[in-house]
């Protein structure tokens, strides 16, 4: 039974891959069968084999699966511990920098840039920063671009901004339509969205710091590991690499490549060779 | 039936913290399989809660870590602010994913997922708590033929998680606590005696 839904769960991926060329082959089997099940109970599918002949035929359909296996959810100041410590620990190293690059890898709908643009803002440094907020996801990158979010999500994100140590008053970062808010176009000047794929792009630059923020959790070991030497590739020495709170370089090919920075905030520094 | 249990996954909300504190000391030392608890917290409270139960606790306490390994004997407890799932039988996955039943980690997200990798070698365990979550990942262990077990709603600090999933299911045990304890302590070992 298991060895069945695998091999149908392969069947699917490949069907998507050789059709449309997004790769989803290694990504984590536990939020492939989630996403799965959900796109046959949109589709009234029996099963997943069912699945193909409506990917492979039906381009429209193709475009739901393709966008169901992109993580659009994110907030901002998730994880205010961590903000904090880009701010206190994090910038004032980066700071001896001219400038910096800064690369939020994965960033879906944009909420984890607008945060960081925030913080780098009220330490000073903005001006001499450029940041690359990338996607491989279209819609979503788009709704980044334009910065606007439901006003009921934006006033749950004020606790964590003044917990990241939020040195205004967060309704100062948006102006409040009626059920909507717009960020400030402020935020947004040195900031590049463009589309890349961490699963088959490349390295594009040489970056400062590089937020990857519960992304890796999507991929399994070998596409992580895959993706790790992208972003280590990416970065400057003495760079760092941001994970999520609850994923770690232990146990990947680049854990002796880098030291740990801030174990508790998974922040990584690139290790000089 | 199944080649034996593979694991126990044990789910709650409002009035968990209480409700763990009685069953967790009643495994013993050396449990035989991996014992993990996906409960509702505020998404700050990393995993703060689980040092409450250090101290009382035979059992080794971690939180799941995305691909971590699963381990015999240990208590794993869901992240705040993350879905707990499973890539393998011996590895967790985490996910971001929006929430479930208003919640994150979402019981029945954790149970479908175990469920999946570990079928009917799963024991589900489904404690005091004040919504439906749960309901229905505990109905989808009782249709791969795991074990199901309900605290008994009239001994919940909050019966109303409890009822909602005997409300689905007809539960193989319906406990209270203690009894919850010495039925999960003394499960392997009757399935090695069974064998």
């Amino acid at each position: 039974m298991q060895e069945n839904e695998r091999i149908e769960i392969d069947l699917f991926l490949e069907a998507i891959f050789r059709r449309y060329g997004y790769d989803f082959r290694h990504y984590a089997r536990a939020s492939v069968r989630r996403r799965l099940e959900r796109l046959m109970m949109r589709s009234g599918a029996a099963s997943i084999v069912e699945l193909i002949p409506l990917v492979l035929h039906d381009e429209l359909f193709a475009q739901t699966a393709i966008y169901e296996f992109s993580i659009t959810v994110t907030e901002m100041f998730r994880d205010p511990d961590f903000y904090s410590a880009v701010r206190s620990k994090v910038l004032p190293y980066l700071a001896t920098y001219p400038f910096m690059r800064i690369w939020i890898a994965g960033c879906a709908t944009g909420e984890e840039v607008y945060s960081l643009a925030i913080i780098l803002q009220e330490e000073g440094v903005y001006d001499r920063t450029t940041f690359f907020a990338t996607d491989f996801n279209d819609q979503a990158l788009q709704q980044a671009q334009d910065g606007i979010y439901p006003l009921n999500s934006i006033r749950d994100y004020t606790p964590n901004y003044q917990l990241a140590g939020g040195r205004n008053s967060f309704a100062d970062y948006y102006h409040a339509g009626y059920q909507s808010a717009v960020m400030d176009p402020g935020l947004k000047a040195h900031i590049t969205f463009a589309n890349h794929n961490l699963v088959t792009d490349g390295v594009f630059g040489e970056m400062h710091l590089i937020l990857c923020r519960n992304v890796l959790i999507y991929f399994d070991k070998e596409l992580k590991n895959r993706v790790l030497h992208l972003l280590h590739d990416s970065l400057v020495y003495g760079g760092f690499l941001c994970l999520g709170t609850r994923e770690s370089l232990q146990f990947t090919e680049v854990q002796e490549a880098f030291k740990p920075f801030d174990i508790k905030q998974r922040v990584y520094q690139k290790q000089n060779r | 039936m199944s080649d034996g249990y593979r694991a126990v996954i044990i789910g709650t909300s409002a009035g968990g913290t209480a409700a763990l504190k009685v069953l967790l000391p009643l495994l013993p030392a050396g449990y035989p399989l991996p014992v993990i608890v996906v409960q509702h917290l505020h998404p700050l409270q990393n995993g703060a809660g689980m040092l409450q139960f250090k101290y009382s606790c035979y059992l080794p306490l971690a939180v799941a870590e995305d691909k971590g390994v699963i381990k015999a004997g240990y208590v794993f407890f869901a992240p705040p602010n993350y879905h707990l799932l499973f890539e393998d039988a011996s590895t967790f996955a985490l996910s971001v994913d929006e929430k479930v039943n208003f919640a994150r980690p979402s019981i029945d997200v954790s149970f479908k997922s175990a469920v999946a990798v570990f079928g009917a070698g799963l024991i589900g365990v489904i404690l005091t708590g004040g919504n439906r979550d749960g309901a229905q990942g505990l109905q989808c262990i009782h249709a791969r033929g795991g074990l199901t077990v309900v605290q008994d709603p009239k001994t919940a600090e909050s019966p109303y998680m409890p009822r909602a999933a005997l409300e689905r299911i007809p539960a193989d045990h319906v406990l209270s606590l203690n009894d919850i304890g010495r039925l999960l302590a003394a499960l392997p070992e009757t399935e090695i005696n069974a064998e």
